[in-house]
């Protein structure tokens, strides 16, 4: 597919991929209802909101659930309140740049919900919500990428631990964000491309799966060497 | 070794492991459990010690030894601690220690990393090495104990760095992480290698199960918590509209001296029916027990408490619909109407029974999407992956680790 003749241009750093994987770690607080949820919410450690709203991604698809933060779907199924699960289960982890904005955002709509709420909502079955968090280590593949075409001929194969590597932790847990697709196809160190760069970091966005993102990266490079190819 | 499972696992699966093993390697790590052969915890090991050995960890198994007095109260605490009521006895809880205590001299403890497995070795933390990184690892539901045990446990249990649930609900209020791992089975295994159809013929007939009719099996031991006689009275409502056989497989594990009562109840329910095939087989009919899961038509685990209930992920890795009860670690591996039913009562078993015996395509989907699933989340290769992140973990955790 390397156009004959096509110069690649190389990055002054490489690309690392790294692949990684999820410790479950029990916090031992549990929410019977709403307001105890609300409560635990506003306390638990930030690795226990990003492992509700982002490991979604991770999990098998015969066990997602309809919205990919676990809080929207136990307050629709176990607390009954459809409208709240509905509220929260819209809500874009990828819209946020770090997890105390994501953790303000759902604090404030669940706050805002029971304050004018004219029942209490009660959980109606014996299933409480189970605080989680979650330490993701990272697992160095040993695969380099230099150029564009590189970096699309690595992403095609690596293992999906990766891409959520990559896009979630990358732009939540890890800082600086060198481990970010959208950041080194952007950076002058990486390959200085702006345009691809903001695609990419778009589609997080999407509401894909771990799988979907990969076409969709791998179809924004292919469009970009088909373009640079006519130059 | 490991090589063997690149095809099995999910795809990369065997590369990660290589390359978690790496951050570990040349560490030293013992298991400790209170028996070699019988029982989820012994096969487990037996199948994870060489890969840990093949990524380059100086990996070691002990096992506790106890008097019959120590094996009846740790039996009683393993069904006190799952909610039961039992009655324990100051000789029995002097005997625990005792026991332990004797155990702890007789075993080598001299490691980085130790894994203690399930109650009954957990008093060896009194005698820890220095800067060693102590796990314990619960295989049980112990959320709702007899206060009694649980009280007298507790204080060895939060002198761990760690313990290891298989559910988040199963964990208690502990000062110490409490990481959650599924346990797992190894399709490479003799209970779990693929087997040719005549070989599974030969398997049955040996047993005396003709396969004239659809089977229902059930594999564990005689324990109340296992419900068999729930199975005999689901069976019994399957048998008014559909000819069928049904075939409880119990084996017996040393530590578990309560079969024979349940085994009896279960022979008096049954009472003559020739179609009732009640087998005891021993800690290693491994092949039996994967000659009998291939020959279901439909298996059970009808389980009132369980720990993890792994014969679920075994059947679903042989592609079998499966029905079990809505506890422990079952509700984990069944989806219902995806990987199989979970139910609450023989009346339920058997109407999903009828269900799926009266709808084959049914049972091929359940069956494909079980092995699926049971691939992605209950092989050992996961469960290999997640005990290195946790090592790996501790070891930065813990500058001594």
């Amino acid at each position: 597919m390397q156009g004959a003749g096509m110069i690649d241009h190389y990055a002054r750093q490489p690309f690392c991929f790294s692949s990684c994987m999820e410790l479950r770690e029990v916090l031992g607080k549990r929410a019977m209802d709403e307001h105890r949820l609300l409560e635990l919410i506003e306390e638990a450690p930030a690795d226990s909101i990003y492992y509700h709203t982002h490991s979604y991604y991770l999990r098998h698809a015969y066990t997602q659930q309809l919205y990919s933060n676990d809080f929207a779907n136990w307050i629709a199924l176990y607390a009954q309140d459809r409208v709240l699960g509905e509220r929260l289960g819209v809500l874009d982890p990828f819209e946020f740049s770090d997890i105390e904005q994501l953790r303000n955002e759902i604090v404030m709509i669940l706050a805002d919900h029971l304050h004018h709420a004219t029942t209490v909502a009660r959980c109606v079955v014996s299933e409480p919500f189970e605080f989680i968090r979650s330490h993701v280590i990272e697992i160095p593949l040993g695969l380099e990428a230099g150029s564009l075409w590189e970096f699309r001929e690595a992403l095609a194969d690596v293992e999906v631990g990766a891409i959520f590597n990559h896009v979630c932790e990358a732009r939540m847990r890890k800082k600086p964000l060198s481990m970010d697709f959208a950041y080194w196809l952007s950076s002058a160190e990486g390959l200085g491309l702006r345009e691809l760069a903001l695609k990419v970091e778009r589609v997080g966005r999407l509401g894909l799966s771990l799988e979907g993102m990969r076409i969709k990266i791998l179809r924004l490079c292919d469009q970009e060497l088909a373009r640079q190819r006519t130059l | 070794m490991l090589e063997q499972y690149r095809d099995l696992a999910p795809q990369g699966t065997v590369d990660l492991l290589r390359q978690l093993g790496r951050r570990v390697e040349g560490r030293s790590l013992i298991h400790v459990n209170s028996t070699r052969y019988g029982g989820g915890v012994a096969e487990m090991l037996h199948r994870l010690m060489p890969l840990f050995e093949e990524l380059g960890i100086k990996v070691r198994w002990e096992v506790t030894a106890g008097s019959d007095l120590f094996y009846r109260a740790t039996k009683g605490f393993h069904n006190a601690l799952q909610g039961s009521s039992q009655r324990i006895t100051t000789e029995m809880f002097d005997e625990y220690i005792e026991s332990n205590r004797a155990s702890a001299k007789r075993l080598n403890l001299d490691a980085e990393f130790a894994m203690i497995h399930d109650p009954q070795p957990a008093a060896l933390i009194d005698a820890r090495p220095r800067g060693a990184t102590w796990m314990w690892r619960c295989h049980i539901d112990i959320s709702t104990p007899q206060h009694s045990v649980w009280r007298f446990l507790r204080p060895f249990v939060i002198r761990y760095d760690a313990a290891i649930f298989s559910l988040p609900r199963f964990s208690q209020r502990l000062p110490l992480p409490q990481f959650l791992i599924y346990p797992s089975i190894d399709p490479l295994s003799e209970k779990n290698r693929e087997l040719p159809p005549e070989e599974i013929d030969r398997v049955l007939e040996r047993l005396g199960v003709p396969r004239d009719k659809p089977i229902l099996l059930q594999v564990s031991r005689f324990d109340r918590f296992k419900d068999p006689v729930g199975v005999v009275a689901a069976y019994r409502l399957v048998k008014k509209s559909h000819d069928c056989r049904l075939v409880l497989a119990g084996g017996t594990a040393t530590d578990d001296p309560e079969a024979a009562e349940v085994l009896a109840e279960v022979q008096e329910a049954v009472a003559t029916d020739p179609d009732v095939h009640i087998l005891l087989l021993p800690p290693t009919a491994n092949l039996e027990i994967n000659a009998l899961q291939r020959a279901a038509t439909i298996v059970y685990q009808k389980s009132t408490r369980e720990g993890f209930g792994l014969t679920v992920a075994e059947a679903l890795w042989k592609g079998k619909p499966v029905i079990g009860g809505e506890t422990g670690g079952i509700t984990v591996q069944l989806i219902p109407g995806v990987t199989g039913f979970t139910v609450n009562s023989p009346e339920g078993a058997a109407f999903c029974t009828r269900r799926l015996l009266n709808d084959p395509e049914l049972m091929a989907l359940l069956g494909q999407q079980g092995k699926e699933y049971a691939r992605h989340r209950f092989l050992i290769t996961r469960h290999l992956q997640e005990y290195l992140g946790l090592l790996i973990y501790l070891q930065q955790r813990i500058p001594n680790g």
